[in-house]
């Protein structure tokens, strides 16, 4: 396929990103660059210092809406990109709500629980959608550890091991292959295999 | 009874069967957060000491790690 025939594909294509951290801001962009059609993209948090170590925003937008700001990244970048924010956090009913016409979800949360939940919601409620989920990622190095692989209609990219703390905090490296990784698996989905 | 667990094959000699939160234990899984499925199907925290796996069955337990 040519890149022109690629974006024809993907126009028409809607992706939900369920958080727009380090995983949903760069796996946005990733795919906004592909020529995706549609991004819903659903965060409660703004952006902060601490965020710009991985996430995909500016020093000037420190204190702005993640998913406003995200926006104004994407737009930029492609202006053909369809983006829908919302400005809330997600639960179990509303992620079924927001979601449930989109072609591909993207779990993007940081929270262990939140991960938790997404993946029984979507289990339970959206059998049939791919959810394609980003577990393990932490620290730096160790390229080869980080995997996919496909568990009925849920895709795991990552370490499935490397947990966040203090001495081993989340680095754009490590974020970023995973982030593009997931959007690498909703082109697969969306496409078919290259 | 021999199961298919997270795509690989695993052995308990000495069982026809087990719960799910037994075969969590057996396993020394710790994580506090867990999603597991039998034959495909999402087993709920609250149903893993209800609900059995047998012979032949195909189970995935995920581990949720934080970050992102």
């Amino acid at each position: 396929m040519t890149f022109e025939e690629i974006k024809k594909n993907l126009s028409g294509k809607v992706v939900g990103i369920a958080g727009a951290g380090g995983l949903g801001s760069n796996c946005a962009v990733a795919l906004a660059r592909t020529g995706l059609g549609k991004l819903i993209i659903a965060d409660f948090d703004i952006v902060s210092e601490g965020n710009l170590n991985r996430q995909y925003y500016f020093r000037k937008q420190i204190g702005q809406k993640k998913v406003k700001a995200l926006k104004e990244n994407i737009i930029a970048i492609n202006p053909e990109v369809e983006v829908d924010s919302y400005d809330i956090k997600l639960d179990y009913d509303s992620i079924v709500t927001l979601f449930t016409d989109c072609d591909v979800i993207v779990e993007a949360f940081d929270l262990a629980e939140m991960k938790k939940m997404i993946i029984e919601a979507v289990l339970s409620e959206l059998p049939d959608k791919p959810l394609v989920t980003g577990l393990g990622m932490a620290g730096w190095g160790d390229n080869n550890s980080v995997k996919f692989r496909k568990e009925g209609n849920l895709y795991i990219c990552g370490d499935e091991k490397s947990e966040i703390s203090e001495d081993n905090p989340p680095l754009a490296p490590r974020v970023g292959i995973v982030a593009n990784m997931q959007a690498n698996v909703v082109l697969e989905i969306l496409l078919g295999r290259g | 009874m021999k199961i298919t667990l997270n795509n690989r094959q695993e052995e308990f000699k000495d069982f026809d069967k087990l719960t799910v939160q037994q075969l969590i234990e057996k396993m020394n899984f710790t994580f506090k957060f867990l999603v597991t499925k039998v034959n495909g199907k999402l087993i709920k925290k609250e149903e893993r000491e209800k609900t059995f796996v047998h012979d032949g069955d195909e189970v995935a337990i995920i581990h949720l790690i934080s970050g992102g």
